[in-house]
């Protein structure tokens, strides 16, 4: 077991524990980013979808793991920022304006959305945010000069710095396009939450009340959630955009806000792990259905019968059973292997007990 | 003449709308938790009765079928309580959502499984039957519809309103600990609401597949009874049963006089708007607390 001793505050704010650390995750860094010399492009591919749902997530995560603001919409903001981003990239904006703008310009949007969705509570927010993910893919269709409605809109390649970057011209690039935007929204996440702005994002999460009492203007603490969670959420977007490479009103669906949801709440709600665990356990479910049911096939006598809704079903009880038994994702089992190891002999198991509670009506405030 | 048919027409979708809701309400009112699985279990309860009469299933007789299929929603509507939720006592409202949202993917797989991707419609006596009235039509389910619904819910009403049980149930969903003090059986109470809430799942399930054909995504119509719940304002009946009325008038008014894509999104907007103009819906059930 390590003890970091802190001796003083700013060793208590650094982004890392101590060096040990810093080093394990920058050699985990280095080889997902040598990961063009170790996986072929299929997996590559997969990869590369992982960390954009990952990105996704990380803006989820601002929203619903650390301010405690439900949201079964984004992706409504999805679908902005990657139509965003191919207008302007169709307007003749070079990339690297055009990509963070679309960021920028979903932030803004999610400014827009919050006014009224600040003086909604719990379930209420929940559902504003889903009636609008609904009219968002209505507002495509209907919107069709800019959108290309049901018909959608292609993007190819973009070029930064002479480079042409493709999904499927130039795998590798796209990959490390991806890889450079998850670490540069990672970073900002960690210093966010080590920032007032990112305790008071907590504080209000916890208890409002508490929050209020200690100074936190909730309203514009709120507001501020929103707009850096939908900018993320918007680069995600753009990135999924040029992923998929064609894209209309249903690659966006409400389906997808919900996934995105379920994602965050099976990798971990309120930890930047639990984004990159959701995203994993999202990006290789298919693929590793698909490969059991041949393997299942083989044995059973060559039965590989597409079953619909199979993901979804699986999917689902994946699910139940986190929320049962292990609400705190799969970064929560994770930390508490990692306990068991490192107190070997003294874990015990009501270390990560949770407290009982009873519950009060919101109907009287 | 034509306005008059739509408004009939659009009372009767409304009906099955509110009777979904009455089913969120239900719950919410009694347990503060949010059913999304909610339309998933009156699709289930369509295909539980359609698998009992329909003769290419078990062929019973169809009002032998309707006590035991609406048995078999309650039973089920308990054991989804007893099994699952019951272990998310007393945590938030956010975990139960998630938990319902997955339920309902889980409940959609298997019905998928069970009876297949086909629309199915329920064989029953009601069907074809018409009643005219000063030259407008109805069908007979139609009729059936708004009878079942205006009944359910003004039994429902004065069940919450009159009852021992029922003012205990409202007890309940207040506080939880101070239910518990005041000798309130806290998850008996949720236990049996559930149980109810499947069996209002059920007669929904019925009707609508009385009514029109239901296959296993059928249930994401709960999506927009959930739009009628709220914009009655949760944990009212009346308001859910108003509410899934003003859904189901509105959807063919938008896509008569505006355009026919908007009769998909003149719900959605309505619930923005009210939302956005009255955050806890129409009937508000949330009064400011006085220090």
């Amino acid at each position: 077991m390590r003890i970091v001793f802190k001796t003083n505050y700013m060793q208590d704010i650094r982004p890392w524990k101590d060096t040990y650390q810093l080093c394990l995750y920058l050699i985990f860094l280095a080889l997902v980013a040598a990961a063009p010399w170790w996986l072929d492009d299929f997996y590559l591919g997969e990869l590369t979808n992982v960390l954009i749902w990952a990105i996704a997530g990380l803006g989820l995560m601002i929203l619903t793991g650390h301010t405690g603001q439900v949201s079964l919409g984004h992706a409504a903001f999805l679908a902005f920022g990657c139509y965003a981003n191919v207008i302007l990239l169709e307007a003749g904006v070079p990339f690297l304006v055009a990509f963070p703008l679309a960021g920028v310009l979903t932030g803004l949007a999610g400014v827009t959305v919050a006014i009224p969705a600040l003086r909604l509570h719990g379930i209420y927010l929940a559902i504003f945010t889903m009636a609008l993910s609904i009219l968002m893919d209505d507002v495509i269709v209907l919107a069709e000069p800019i959108t290309g409605g049901v018909a959608g809109k292609y993007l190819g390649g973009v070029e930064i710095f002479g480079f042409l970057v493709d999904r499927w011209g130039t795998p590798v690039q796209f990959f490390w396009l991806v890889l450079g935007v998850a670490v540069l929204v990672t970073l900002g996440y960690i210093n966010l939450m080590r920032a007032p702005l990112g305790r008071s994002f907590i504080a209000v999460r916890d208890s409002e009340v508490s929050a209020q009492a200690m100074g936190v203007d909730i309203a514009r603490t709120k507001m501020i959630s929103f707009a850096l969670s939908c900018a993320v959420t918007g680069w995600a977007g753009a990135l999924m955009g040029m992923f998929s490479g064609a894209f209309n009103n249903e690659t966006f669906s409400v389906l997808i806000s919900i996934q995105l949801l379920m994602m965050i709440v099976i990798g971990g709600l309120g930890s930047i792990h639990g984004a990159f665990l959701g995203a994993i356990v999202i990006g290789f479910l298919p693929q590793f259905l698909s490969i059991s049911k041949e393997y299942v096939g083989a044995i059973f006598g060559g039965n590989t019968v597409a079953i619909p809704g199979l993901e979804f079903g699986i999917f689902g009880m994946i699910l139940i059973a986190f929320i049962l038994f292990e609400p705190m994702g799969l970064y929560g089992r994770w930390l508490k292997i990692r306990t068991w190891f490192e107190l070997f002999p003294f874990y015990r198991k009501d270390m990560f007990k949770r407290q009982k509670s009873y519950l009060k009506t919101e109907r009287l405030r | 003449m034509d306005n008059a048919q739509l408004l009939i027409s659009g009372l009767a979708n409304g009906c099955v709308y509110g009777l979904i809701a009455l089913g969120f309400v239900l719950i919410y009112k009694a347990t503060e938790a949010v059913n999304f699985a909610q339309g998933d279990f009156m699709m289930l309860g369509a295909f539980v009765t359609i698998g009992l009469t329909n003769t290419e299933y078990m062929g019973l007789p169809f009002w032998l079928a309707l006590p035991i299929s609406l048995g078999i929603m309650g039973a089920l509507g308990y054991l989804v309580d007893r099994l699952i939720i019951r272990r998310l006592f007393g945590e938030s409202q956010t975990a139960v959502v998630i938990l319902t949202i997955a339920l309902g993917f889980v409940i959609r797989f298997v019905a998928g499984l069970i009876w297949g991707h086909e629309p199915q419609t329920l064989q029953n006596p009601l069907a074809g039957k018409e009643v005219r009235f000063g030259g407008l039509v109805l069908g007979m389910e139609d009729v059936a519809v708004i009878v079942v619904t205006v009944l359910l819910t003004w039994g429902l009403y004065v069940f919450f309103s009159r009852t021992k049980l029922g003012l205990a149930m409202q007890g309940a969903s207040q506080n939880q600990l101070a239910a518990y003090y005041m000798g309130i059986p806290v998850k008996r109470v949720q236990g049996f609401i559930w149980a109810l809430a499947g069996v209002v799942a059920g007669v929904a399930g019925i009707l609508f597949a009385a009514k029109g054909s239901v296959d296993p995504t059928t249930g994401l119509l709960g999506i927009k009874a959930f739009a009628a719940a709220v914009i009655g304002g949760f944990g009212s009946l009346p308001g859910a049963l108003a509410g899934g009325l003003i859904v189901g008038v509105i959807e063919p008014f938008a896509s008569r006089y505006i355009a026919a894509g908007y009769s998909q999104i003149a719900p959605y907007a309505l619930l923005l708007a009210v939302l956005i103009f009255r955050p806890n819906g129409l009937f508000s059930q949330v009064r400011v607390k006085k220090v």
